[in-house]
């Protein structure tokens, strides 16, 4: 797996793939995409890192416990949930501010959520990837 | 197009069955993924098949002006399609602790409550 | 009367927290709550005089009818009085009996939540609180005759006696909920008010079954009389009070209670009538064979609440002035006659009655109430149960039907009891000492106080009726009949047949007492007829029932995942088959089907044929490969049928899976087949018909004219509500937000069990 031109090409990858990612991420309200999509490439793209230069130096690379990133979404979603409580709306009312911005449409409460469940995938992707390779 | 794709449904679900049945717990969750790309298709065929017009409302409409494909049904798809990676890959590794410790695939020799793992 | 009832349970709670440090103040104290409750009822006494009431209500559960309301009437007044003063009395003998046991304070709690749920059996108003009760002094009968734990019979025993009783408490409920809704009121007093709804409603008779079970268990009559001898395993001051004075009568309380609201219908009398018949005379008649003292008195006692059920199914003004008579009688010469055999099994360390003797000498005081006692349950003139003893010869004589048998039948049980009586009343002291007797000493006063005060009431009651006849009878009897009232109590009533039936009775038992001895030998000579006996009956249902429940188990529940799926598919698929068989019809709208391109039949190519090699394929690096080109065939499904998300997702998950699948591969089990031949084939037959079944199932929905009411809401107000132009992503993290918030977490938990499985040491003593 180590060749030097699959290391090469990752290494130019992996950037790519994260913008890649956080594109799909940012429009998916008004085009296909989504955080489901995005946090799956991103996924992919650290995966792909690790077949490269092993597994340590993506976790370098991160530094934190990808599994960290789970409650950091939770946490997101959470608030995109309860900030509408601040006006006295129900739970997960939606909530905009300002002009809608192009590709990614109004920010609000929703894109909020949906970098939440951005990082949730991440996350637990990782974790499972990450520890089963470690174990083995 | 829809009776093949009722026939890839049908076959999905038998096969899927067929492995769940066995008793090798490897063959298990092959099934239980095979049943699970079944009734994936199955809810998306039940939304309707529509060719080439994606639930996304046009650059600068508010609303549809034409037909477009039932988005309920493939947004169950997707959070189906996630949980069940989740679902898969938890089984996986289920199976390849069992196996590790006990050294055997074959449920009916795991039927036992031993105590002695 | 809240209070009253709440107090003990207040008091059962506290017990347990003060005994740490007040254990030796504890009796005095804890026997001052049933003598406050004594006098707050006495005092009580002036204001249910001719058929008076009180009546306290507390909205509990208004909307459903269940409220906190107590009734005083003469009925629950007679039992409120019981309760509390034959409790006050046990609570000071308990202080001795049981000195120095370490669960006294335990002891002392069941004891007053007992006493507390028996105050709310007989004050509560309101059916469904009574209910409550009811089952409240079962569960505190439960704990007290398994008050030795540490014996198996005593917990056999107190289950038997709790399921009996808390079964036939359910069944009663089922009765009451059914006269709720007939009647459309819980309350006593309303339902008193208006008799004819129920007795005309076409359930009575259920209503009646329901009812009369709950009663019959409650009160240990034929059939269910059994769990009875079996809760004397309780300490002997819990079986006195429980099990002989108050509890057991509850089932007699209920149908007095009943008896205004129910009553007078052939069905109500006959019953009653008969089981009562039945009970008192097979349990007196075998109140003859037993030995051990309390053994006697508990047969003795079923015959006795024989009687009072026999004397309400009579239902005639005597008969009912006889049972609420009888009630008192009984309560007071039977809780004497147990704590005296609790003296003896004190002092001697034996209750076998063929070996103790000649007390007297010993036990002055004792001997003098087992004598007061033993003649008042015989009936001697000048003793309360002569009073009640003529009554009641006087209600069965004058009945207008089948007098004679009764009669007869009443007359033979009298005897019994008169023989059980004087055993466990007279036998024991009387004679010369014997072995086991010989260093007897008089206990404690706390022990014999109590049943002088009994043996006194007995004795004045019985010398002058009208002590009780207007304060505390004839309330009873307005309680259980409407009406006026003529009757009275007399020591003399003439020279009758009814003098003449009591001087025989009185003759032929104490010839009876000289003549029979009971032994061992004749006890062992009953036993033969056990199978027969609807105990072994009862147990063997249950044992029965075990067994069944055991192999039912067994066989669905083998622990054979596939023959559980089995099992659900083969109901399934008959099920769903017989459904689309008998009158479903198939047509197919070709107009609503799509065209086939090339490029879709090479995908549904491709995907047949992967199904069919994951399925047959050997090697497991095949079958996950064959997986991946499922996974991706469905993305090009997605993708040819405008859901682009889909595709993306499905894409990204499938790699993922076969990298999963990859990295693990050399760890995972050889793809092995171990199924035998017969059996695949088996198994292929079921799910070609489970995939057959769900194709035709898909091709009926697919017919049905799809109904888009929600998808179309969602995509109209997609933008305009939502701001957003992908729907999909809208329905996903604005519509069902928080469905994905869930599904989130879904996903972490199965990341955290992958990794702890990961990580999880199976073998704490192998370190790798």
């Amino acid at each position: 797996m180590k060749s030097i031109i699959f290391k090469t090409s990752a290494k130019y990858l992996l950037p790519v793939l994260m913008l890649f990612s956080v594109f799909m991420l940012l429009r998916g309200h008004y085009l296909p995409g989504g955080g489901f999509v995005g946090g799956l490439m991103a996924a992919l793209a650290f995966i792909l890192h690790s077949f490269a230069f092993g597994l340590e130096e993506t976790k370098k690379m991160i530094v934190v416990h990808p599994g960290l990133l789970m409650p950091i979404g939770l946490f997101f979603a959470l608030m995109a949930g309860i900030a509408p409580w601040v006006f006295q709306e129900p739970f997960m009312t939606g909530l905009w501010y300002g002009e809608p911005l192009r590709m990614v449409g109004m920010v609000g409460t929703a894109l909020l959520f949906d970098i939440g469940v951005y990082f949730v995938v991440i996350g637990s992707v990782l974790t499972v990837m990450f520890s089963i390779r470690e174990i083995i | 197009m829809e009776l093949l794709l009722i026939l890839i449904i049908g076959l999905l679900h038998a096969g899927g069955l067929y492995m769940l049945l066995r008793r090798s717990m490897f063959k298990m969750i092959i099934g239980l993924i095979l049943l699970g790309n079944g009734v994936n298709l199955l809810i998306f065929l039940l939304g309707r098949l529509t060719k080439g017009h994606p639930p996304v409302i046009d650059g600068n409409a508010k609303i549809f002006s034409e037909i477009y494909a039932d988005p309920l049904p493939q947004a169950l798809i997707l959070t189906a399609i996630v949980i069940g990676f989740g679902l898969q890959s938890f089984a996986i590794i289920l199976i390849k602790r069992v196996y590790q410790v006990l050294g055997t695939d074959d449920l009916d020799e795991l039927n036992s409550t031993d105590e002695e793992i | 009367m809240l209070l009253a009832v709440l107090s003990g349970f207040i008091f059962a709670l506290l017990v347990p927290l003060l005994s740490k440090f007040a254990l030796r103040a504890i009796p005095s104290l804890l026997s001052a709550v049933p003598i406050l409750l004594f006098l707050y009822f006495i005092s009580q006494l002036s204001s249910i005089r001719e058929g008076q009431f009180l009546l306290e209500k507390i909205s509990w559960i208004p909307q459903l009818g269940i409220n906190l309301s107590f009734r005083l009437d003469g009925l629950s007044m007679l039992f409120s009085l019981m309760i509390t003063g034959i409790g006050a009395l046990v609570f000071v003998y308990t202080s001795y009996y049981l000195k120095g046991h370490p669960y006294l304070d335990r002891f002392y709690g069941y004891l007053s939540m007992f006493m507390a749920s028996m105050l709310g059996v007989v004050l509560s108003d309101n059916l469904i609180t009574l209910f409550i009760f009811w089952e409240l002094t079962s569960i505190s009968s439960f704990f007290l005759i398994g008050f030795n734990n540490e014996e198996e019979s005593s917990r056999k025993s107190a289950m038997v006696a709790l399921g009996i009783t808390g079964f036939g408490g359910l069944v009663m409920l089922a009765g009451f909920v059914w006269i709720g809704s007939a009647a459309g009121t819980y309350s006593l007093t309303e339902l008193m008010t208006q008799p004819e709804v129920l007795t005309g409603n076409s359930g009575y008779v259920w209503i009646l079954v329901l009812v009369f079970i709950g009663a019959f268990t409650k009160s240990a009559q034929f059939p269910f009389h059994f769990w009875l001898p079996g809760a004397m395993k309780a300490p002997t001051p819990v079986s006195t009070y429980l099990h002989s004075a108050t509890m057991v009568k509850a089932g007699v309380f209920l149908l007095a209670r009943f008896t205004p609201i129910l009553g007078n219908t052939p069905e109500w009398n006959w019953t009653l009538t008969i089981v009562g018949a039945i009970t008192m005379t097979y349990a007196a008649i075998h109140a003859l064979f037993r030995t051990d003292l309390k053994s006697i008195l508990a047969f003795s006692t079923i015959s006795a609440l024989g009687i009072l059920v026999f004397l309400i199914g009579l239902g005639t003004e005597e008969a009912l002035l006889g049972a609420g008579l009888f009630i008192l009688t009984h309560a007071l010469y039977k809780a004497a006659l147990f704590l005296i055999t609790g003296i003896i099994d004190h002092e001697t360390g034996s209750r076998d009655v063929s070996r103790i003797a000649g007390l007297q000498h010993k036990m002055m005081p004792v001997a003098v109430a087992g004598y007061i006692a033993a003649l008042s349950s015989a009936g001697v003139p000048f003793f309360l149960g002569f009073l009640s003893k003529e009554v009641m010869y006087e209600a069965v004589f004058h009945l207008p039907q089948a007098a004679l048998i009764l009669t007869i039948l009443a007359v033979l049980t009298k005897i019994c009891l008169l023989v059980a009586g004087f055993w466990a009343g007279i036998k024991p002291f009387t004679g010369k000492i014997t072995a086991v007797s010989e260093n007897a000493k008089l206990p404690s006063p706390r022990l014999w106080v109590p049943t002088i005060i009994l043996g006194a009431l007995s004795v004045s009651f019985g010398i002058f009726p009208a002590l009780i006849e207007k304060s505390l009878i004839l309330p009873v009897l307005s309680s259980m009949m409407v009406g006026p009232i003529d009757s009275y109590l007399a020591l003399w009533h003439g020279f009758n047949w009814v003098l003449l039936l009591s001087v025989l009775t009185l003759l032929i038992g104490t010839a009876i007492y000289f003549s029979w001895r009971p032994s061992e030998v004749k006890f062992e000579k009953t036993l033969r007829f056990e199978s027969f006996a609807p105990e072994q009956i009862i147990k063997g249902l249950g044992r029965s029932s075990q067994v069944f429940a055991k192999r039912w188990t067994a066989f669905f529940q083998n622990g054979y995942l596939r023959n559980y799926v089995i099992t659900i598919l083969i109901f399934l698929s008959v099920l769903v088959a017989y459904r689309l068989f008998s009158g479903v019809y198939l047509y197919l709208d070709w107009n609503q089907i799509s065209e086939i391109t090339p490029s879709e039949i090479i995908v549904v190519f491709l995907m047949v044929i992967s199904i069919f090699f994951v399925i047959l394929s050997k090697t497991r690096t095949a079958v996950i490969v064959s997986l991946g080109v499922i996974g991706f065939a469905n993305c090009l499904f997605f993708l040819y049928y405008s859901a682009p998300d889909l595709a993306m997702t499905q894409f990204s998950i499938d790699t993922l899976t076969v990298l999963l699948f990859m990295l693990v591969l050399f760890k995972l089990p050889p793809n092995k087949t171990f199924s035998s031949k017969r059996i695949r084939l088996r198994d292929s037959f079921i799910s070609l018909v489970f995939g057959a079944l769900i194709a035709i199932l898909t091709l009926e929905v697919f017919e049905e004219p799809t109904m888009k009411e929600v998808s179309e809401y969602y995509a109209d107000n997609a933008y305009i509500l939502a701001k957003g132009r992908n729907v999909v992503n809208v329905i996903l993290v604005d519509y069902r937000g928080f469905d994905t918030m869930v599904e989130t977490v879904v996903l972490v938990i199965a990341a955290i069990g992958v990794f702890s499985l990961m990580h999880l040491n199976l073998n704490p003593f192998k370190k790798d």
